[in-house]
């Protein structure tokens, strides 16, 4: 892979450092008046999704990972890996851990398509869509009429994800959930 | 269709701007300071070993020649100084390679101004009274803050007595990476613009003074209250941002001239590029510059923080990017 200095740092590039592949989230540059610059780089680790802030040298180098996302979609679970098949037309398979599964495992649903990051080709991470549309299994019962704003109630979701919604919503429906924050956006 | 090619400021605030260089320019016309345009090449360089000049290739009568893009005005007004031209400022380009950022910008606007005669008390009397009024809302007070005392207050250190492996360790966790094999200059830049800078400015002006000898660039040294070698020299912060750099000025050619080749020195070293000196300037120097003071301010920067924007780029026409 290539090496990277300071200078060509942005969000989003995938390098190496200590020994995990991370992702710049973001980069300042900092100099004092007279003085040595730097780079106050904001990184998050792909292995283990903490973010963390180091400090480098201007015209430091650090050696980019070979990280890749790709879009797949999800199949099944035996309990032990989750499976996941690209949707480039190749059905190329790729077994997941569950610790590469992380949040994700709340929302997940048969033949919806993920972002699988793939680093050495093993997955490490799965991203959901932003909205996702998933049926709702257990609440309490709905109260006709009541479509006012105000209250709210917990619901399961197919997926295992438990989600406030409005107190008019019943088992069975549909409905549409923003994943980066968890919350109900609408029926489907 | 291309969509950069719209301004990255606002014409509301390109007028604002205008108005604030018209200040500038009243603000030193009231005070008998002469407005002077120098050359932004020239063929000598910034030697500054943490400056990147940018370089081009001109065609001059009868040869191809290396250009240095100026860091800042500093050179040419010198030797304008030397010439005899009494007080002088500049609002002039100047260029700084790899400088991108929010305070940053490749290109940028530096206002500099050179006063024979000053002390470095007359000179961070002045600057503080023009940026004071260029600011909507200025900060009632202004104070002074020795750099020694900076370190001690928000690092419980001494910058001048600590131990390279004390500086060493401390800047390592302010990195969160290994600073151990860094010089000393590196280690007190890193906390300085980490550690100290951030607190500066904060509801007064900032005016930091007494840096270490070794980072005195084109000032004098003298020697402070505990008999350490300082440089006489002042930045000035607001809103943690550094605005202004000035010195009392050396007019030593043989000092100009050794400081010059250690940087160089230096240079080959870290392994940059060595940058052709300015002979010119040296053989101003020995011809004989008035004593005096000058100060170069970041004018962007200053324009952001009187119009409260988040980036340098928003009030520049075209920043860098979108050039």
């Amino acid at each position: 892979m290539a090496n990277y200095s300071t200078n060509e740092f942005k969000g989003g590039l995938k390098v190496m450092l200590d020994g995990d592949p991370c992702t710049i989230v973001d980069n300042e540059f900092v100099k004092p008046g007279k003085g040595q610059a730097f780079n106050r780089v904001k990184l998050r680790n792909l292995n283990t999704g903490r973010v963390w802030e180091r400090t480098f040298k201007s015209g430091e180098s650090l050696e980019g990972a070979d990280v890749m996302e790709l879009e797949m979609e999800y199949l099944y679970n035996d309990g032990e890996m989750w499976y996941f098949m690209k949707t480039d037309g190749s059905f190329e398979q790729y077994a997941v851990e569950k610790k590469a599964l992380g949040d994700t495992e709340k929302w997940l649903k048969e033949q919806v398509p993920y972002t699988v990051t793939l680093w050495n080709d093993n997955a490490i991470n799965v991203s959901p869509p932003n909205f996702i549309e998933l049926e709702v299994v257990e609440t309490d019962p709905g109260l006709k009429g009541d479509t006012a704003q105000g209250g709210s109630k917990p619901a399961t979701l197919s997926s295992g994800a438990v989600v406030r919604v409005p107190l008019f919503i019943n088992q069975g429906e549909v409905l549409k959930i923003d994943t980066r924050s968890g919350e109900y956006v609408s029926r489907a | 269709m291309m969509s950069d090619w719209r301004p990255s400021a606002s014409l509301e605030t390109l007028r604002a701007r205008a108005r604030l260089l018209g200040e500038v320019r009243a603000f030193f016309a009231r005070r008998g300071v002469l407005e002077v345009e120098t050359p932004v090449l020239g063929h000598g360089g910034s030697t500054d070993v943490h400056l990147a000049s940018l370089q081009v290739a001109a065609n001059t009568p009868g040869s191809l020649e290396p250009l240095w893009l100026q860091t800042s005005p500093e050179f040419h007004m010198k030797r304008l100084l030397a010439a005899g031209s009494g007080p002088i400022f500049q609002l002039a380009r100047s260029f700084r390679d790899g400088e991108v950022g929010r305070r940053h910008n490749i290109e940028f606007t530096m206002l500099e101004w050179y006063r024979p005669g000053f002390n470095l008390d007359q000179l961070i009397e002045e600057t503080t009274t023009l940026v004071r009024q260029l600011l909507p809302a200025p900060p009632a007070r202004v104070l002074r803050h020795r750099y020694r005392d900076l370190f001690g207050e928000y690092l419980a250190i001494d910058p001048f007595l600590a131990t390279q492996e004390e500086l060493g360790q401390l800047a390592s966790r302010h990195a969160d990476a290994d600073m151990s094999v860094e010089s000393r200059d590196t280690c007190l830049d890193l906390l300085m613009s980490l550690a100290i800078e951030p607190h500066l400015g904060r509801e007064e002006l900032s005016v930091v003074v007494d840096y270490p000898a070794s980072q005195a660039a084109l000032a004098r040294r003298h020697r402070d209250a505990q008999g350490e070698w300082v440089a006489s020299r002042f930045e000035l912060y607001l809103d943690g941002v550094e605005l202004a750099n000035g010195y009392d000025e050396l007019t030593d050619a043989d000092e100009q001239r050794a400081r010059f080749a250690e940087d160089n020195r230096e240079r080959r070293a870290l392994g940059l590029p060595e940058v052709a000196v300015d002979n010119r300037l040296l053989a101003a120097l020995e011809h004989g510059m008035p004593e005096g003071a000058g100060v170069a301010l970041g004018m962007d920067r200053l324009v952001q923080l009187a119009l409260d924007k988040q980036s340098v780029g928003e009030v520049m026409a075209f920043a860098t990017p979108v050039a």
